[in-house]
C-alpha cells in the first residue's frame, strides 16, 4: 500500500512540472504587466521604499530576462516555499494562497458532507419506494439540481435572499463578530454563513450521487442473496441496511471523487458571487490587476489540490474495495 | 387410436378462445403490417418514436427551438434595438399587458406616470385613463434582419408610447429587447463552442479508441494534463489574457475557443469509450477483412455508428458552454460591451442593491435558467432515445 501511494505521488511530479510551465505561460500571456505599471508609478512618486522593492524583485525574479529564465527563477524558489511575490499585496504569494485555499477546502468539505448526508438516504428511499410519488418527486428535484450549476444557483439564492426573504446574504460572518476572538457564537455565525455556499456547491453532485445510489441499490436488491435473506425471515430493515446498502454504497467513493474537481472549480465562482473568501475572489482580482505571481500561484495550488483529491480518492477506493490491487 | 394431434389442437383453440389471444382473422393483415413496420423501421425511426413518447424532452426541444427562432429574428421580435434609450423611463418596472379592450381583442398597456418620492426613488404608476394600444407589424426603428436585410417592421410596437414587457434598465433601455439580442450571442457561442470541442474531441477520441497503442497513450496523457487544471480558474486565467482593445468579433471567437479548450476532453473520453467497445465488433472486423482502409472504416462505419451518441453528448454539453460564457462575462473576463450576451447583461446589474430595488433587471438569469433546463430535458430525452432497444 505504501509503495502504491509513493508511486502515485512520484507519478504526479512530471504532471506538476508541465502544469507549472503552462501556468507560467498563461500568466505571461496578457500584454503589459503589473511590474511595468509599478515601475512607472515609483518613478513618478520619486521612489523611496518602493524603489528598493522594485529593484530586488527585478533581480530576484529576473524580470528583465527572457521568459525561460524567469520561469526557472520562479520555480527555483519552490523548494524553499517561495512561490513569488504579490505586487499588489506587497507580500509573498504562499500565505495569501494558503489562507484562501483553507476556505475553499472548508466550503468544499462541508459540501461533501452535505452530499453524503443527503444523497445516500434519498437514494435508499428512492430505491426502496421505486416508482412511488416520492421517488418521482425526488428524482425530478435531483434532475433540477443536476441541471442548475453552482453559478446560477448562487445568483438565484442571492436574488431570493435579497428580494423575497430580505435576509443578509453573502460574506462569511456578521460585522459584529469581526475582530473578536473565536467563540461558540462566532463559530455558529460562521456556519450560518457557510452552509448556503456549501449546499449550492454540493447540490449538483448530490443529485448525481443520489441517482447512482438509487441505481446501485436497485441492482443489489435484485440479487439472489437478498431474496435468501428475506426468505430466512430477516426483518426488512436489516435486509436493506446490512445486505443492500453496504454493498451499494461502495462505488459511491469513486463517484464522489469524480465530483471533487467540479467542486473545487465551481467554488471559485460561487465564492465570487457570494463573496466568500475562497480562492475565487482573490484569483479574479489578481487576474484583473495582472498580479501574475499570485495568479500563477493560485493556478498551481488549485491543480495540486485537484491532483491530491484524485490521489485520496484512489487510495480510498483501493482501501474500501479489496478487489482492487495496488501494484 | 387416439388422435393426440387433433386433441392438442382442440386444446389450444379452446385456450385461445378462453384467453382472447385467438387471432382475429379480419384484422390480421393490419396487425402484421404494423408489426412489420416496427421490424423494418430504421434505427433513426425507432429513436424518433421513442423520443416522441418522452413529453418532457419534447417540451425542452420546443423551448430550445423557440429560443433559437427568436434569437434568429431578434431584431423583428424586439420592439426596440439594443441601444434605444428612454431617458424618461429609467428603471421602469414591467408593464402589464391587457388583452381585451371593449370586448374586442386589442392588446394594450396603460401609460405610466413618474413620481419621485422623498428618497429620490422613482415610482412609476400606471394611469388607467390613458391606454396605449399595441400595434402588430408596425414600423419602428430600422434594423438588419440576419445582419443583411434592412427593414423597420417589428412584431409589435406602441407608436403612441412605450411598451416594456420586462422593464427598463438604469439607462432606460428595454430589457426585453436586450435579453433577445443577448440570446443571439449566448446561444450561438454555445453552439460554436460545442462544435469546436466536437471537432477536436471526435477526431482525437475516435483516433484514440481506434488506433490504440502509443497514439491512445499520447492523447490520454494530453487529456489528463488538461484535466489536472480546475476548469473555471483555467478559463478565467485564459480569458484574462484576451486584450480589451480587440475588435468584438475576434474577442467572441477567442472566448469560444477558450471554452472549447476544456470541453473537448470530455467528448473525447466519451467517444473513445464508445469506439473501444465497437472496435472488436463483427462489422468492423468484416470491413477490415474485406480490405477497407482505416479512413473508410472510420468515416463509413464508426462515425455513423457513434453519431447518435455524438448528438446526445453535444446536446448535454451545450448548457455548460452557455453557462461558462455567462459566468466569464459576468466576471468581466469574457465578452465586453458592445457585445451583448446574457452574461454581459448580468454584469450590468452591478450590485445587489439594484436587484433589491429593481428585481426585473435580473431577468437574464431567468432566461439562462430556462434555457439550461430545456437543454438538459432535451439531452436526457435524446440519451434515452439513442438506445431504442432498451425499454
Amino acid at each position: 500500500m505504501v509503495t502504491y501511494i509513493l508511486r502515485r505521488i512520484a507519478g504526479m511530479i512530471p504532471t506538476l512540472i508541465v502544469v507549472s510551465i503552462i501556468s507560467f505561460i498563461i500568466i505571461q500571456l496578457p500584454p503589459g504587466d503589473f511590474f511595468t505599471t509599478l515601475q512607472a508609478e515609483t518613478a513618478q512618486t520619486g521612489g523611496g521604499q518602493d524603489t528598493e522593492t522594485v529593484k530586488l524583485m527585478q533581480e530576484r525574479y529576473g524580470l528583465d530576462q527572457p521568459w525561460t529564465t524567469q520561469y526557472f527563477r520562479w520555480i527555483s524558489g519552490f523548494p524553499r516555499g517561495d512561490f513569488g511575490w504579490s505586487l499588489e499585496w506587497h507580500s509573498p504569494v504562499l500565505p495569501l494562497v494558503l489562507e484562501r485555499m483553507g476556505y475553499t477546502c472548508l466550503v468544499g468539505g462541508l459540501s461533501l458532507v452535505f452530499m453524503v448526508v443527503v444523497a445516500v438516504p434519498i437514494g435508499i428511499y428512492s430505491a426502496t419506494h421505486q416508482y412511488s410519488i416520492g421517488d418521482h418527486v425526488l428524482s425530478f428535484l435531483g434532475f433540477l439540481g443536476l441541471s442548475l450549476p453552482g453559478f446560477l444557483l448562487a445568483l438565484l439564492w442571492m436574488f431570493l435572499g435579497i428580494v423575497v426573504l430580505h435576509i443578509p446574504v453573502g460574506g462569511v460572518q456578521a460585522i459584529k463578530f469581526s475582530g473578536q476572538p473565536m467563540s461558540v457564537a462566532k463559530a455558529l455565525d460562521y456556519l450560518n454563513h457557510l452552509w448556503p455556499p456549501a449546499v449550492i456547491l454540493g447540490l449538483a453532485s448530490t443529485a448525481q450521487l443520489q441517482r447512482i445510489m438509487r441505481g446501485n441499490l436497485l441492482d443489489v436488491l435484485g440479487q439472489q442473496y437478498i431474496t435468501t435473506a428475506r426468505a430466512k425471515g430477516l426483518p426488512e430493515r436489516k435486509v436493506i441496511n446490512k445486505y443492500g446498502v453496504r454493498v451499494a454504497i461502495n462505488p459511491l467513493i469513486s463517484v464522489m471523487a469524480m465530483e471533487v474537481p467540479k467542486i473545487i472549480s465551481e467554488s471559485t465562482i460561487v465564492g465570487i458571487v457570494m463573496s466568500i473568501p475562497t480562492t475565487g475572489p482573490l484569483l479574479l482580482r489578481s487576474l484583473l490587476s495582472q498580479d501574475m505571481y499570485l495568479a500563477g500561484g493560485f493556478l498551481l495550488f488549485m491543480s495540486l489540490l485537484l491532483m491530491f483529491a484524485n490521489l485520496l480518492a484512489d487510495i480510498a477506493l483501493a482501501w474500501a474495495d479489496p478487489r482492487i490491487r495496488y501494484t | 387410436m387416439i388422435d393426440y394431434e387433433a386433441q392438442s389442437r382442440k386444446l389450444f383453440e379452446l385456450y385461445e378462445q378462453h384467453t382472447g389471444t385467438a387471432k382475429d382473422f379480419a384484422n390480421a393483415e393490419a396487425d402484421d403490417e404494423s408489426l412489420m413496420a416496427t421490424f423494418a423501421a430504421s434505427q433513426w425511426q425507432l429513436m424518433w418514436r421513442k423520443f416522441v413518447r418522452n413529453k418532457v424532452a419534447i417540451i425542452g426541444g420546443v423551448i430550445i427551438l423557440l429560443y433559437y427562432l427568436t434569437a434568429l429574428f431578434a431584431g423583428f421580435v424586439a420592439p426596440y434595438t439594443l441601444s434605444t434609450r428612454f431617458v424618461k423611463y429609467i428603471y421602469m418596472p414591467p408593464q402589464r399587458v391587457h388583452l381585451f379592450h371593449d370586448g374586442k381583442f386589442q392588446p394594450y398597456v396603460y401609460d405610466v406616470e413618474l413620481e419621485v418620492d422623498e428618497n429620490l426613488r422613482k415610482i412609476y404608476t400606471p394611469n388607467p385613463d390613458v391606454i396605449i394600444p399595441i400595434r402588430f407589424f408596425a414600423r419602428g426603428e430600422p434594423y438588419k434582419l440576419f445582419g443583411l436585410i434592412e427593414t423597420d417592421v417589428h412584431l409589435f410596437l406602441t407608436p403612441e408610447g412605450i411598451v416594456s414587457l420586462l422593464g427598463t434598465d438604469r439607462q432606460g433601455r428595454d430589457m426585453f429587447s436586450r435579453v433577445l439580442y443577448g440570446s443571439q450571442v449566448s446561444l450561438t457561442i454555445g453552439l460554436l463552442g460545442v462544435l469546436m470541442s466536437l471537432t477536436f474531441g471526435s477526431v482525437l477520441g475516435i483516433a484514440s479508441g481506434y488506433y490504440g497503442g502509443w497514439i491512445d497513450e499520447l492523447i490520454q496523457r494530453l487529456i489528463e494534463l488538461v484535466r489536472s487544471f480546475p476548469a473555471i480558474p483555467l478559463w478565467m486565467a485564459l480569458s484574462a489574457a484576451v486584450p480589451p482593445h480587440w475588435p468584438p468579433l475576434r474577442t467572441y471567437f477567442v472566448v469560444t475557443l477558450i471554452l472549447s479548450v476544456i470541453g473537448w476532453t470530455w467528448l473525447a473520453r466519451q467517444l473513445r469509450g464508445k469506439v473501444l467497445a465497437m472496435r472488436n465488433e463483427e462489422f468492423i472486423l468484416a470491413a477490415k477483412l474485406s480490405g477497407a482502409s482505416d479512413a473508410r472504416i472510420i468515416f463509413r462505419h464508426l462515425v455513423p455508428a457513434t453519431f447518435s451518441h455524438i448528438i446526445v453528448v453535444s446536446t448535454l454539453a451545450m448548457p455548460a458552454m452557455i453557462l461558462a460564457e455567462t459566468a466569464l462575462s459576468f466576471l468581466g473576463l469574457g465578452l465586453r460591451p458592445p457585445i451583448t450576451s446574457w452574461g454581459v447583461l448580468l454584469k450590468e446589474v452591478q450590485n445587489l442593491q439594484s436587484i433589491a430595488l429593481y428585481p426585473w433587471v435580473f431577468t437574464p438569469a431567468l432566461a439562462i435558467a430556462i434555457a439550461i433546463l430545456a437543454f438538459n430535458f432535451l439531452g436526457d430525452g435524446l440519451r434515452d432515445a439513442a438506445d431504442p432497444y432498451t425499454v
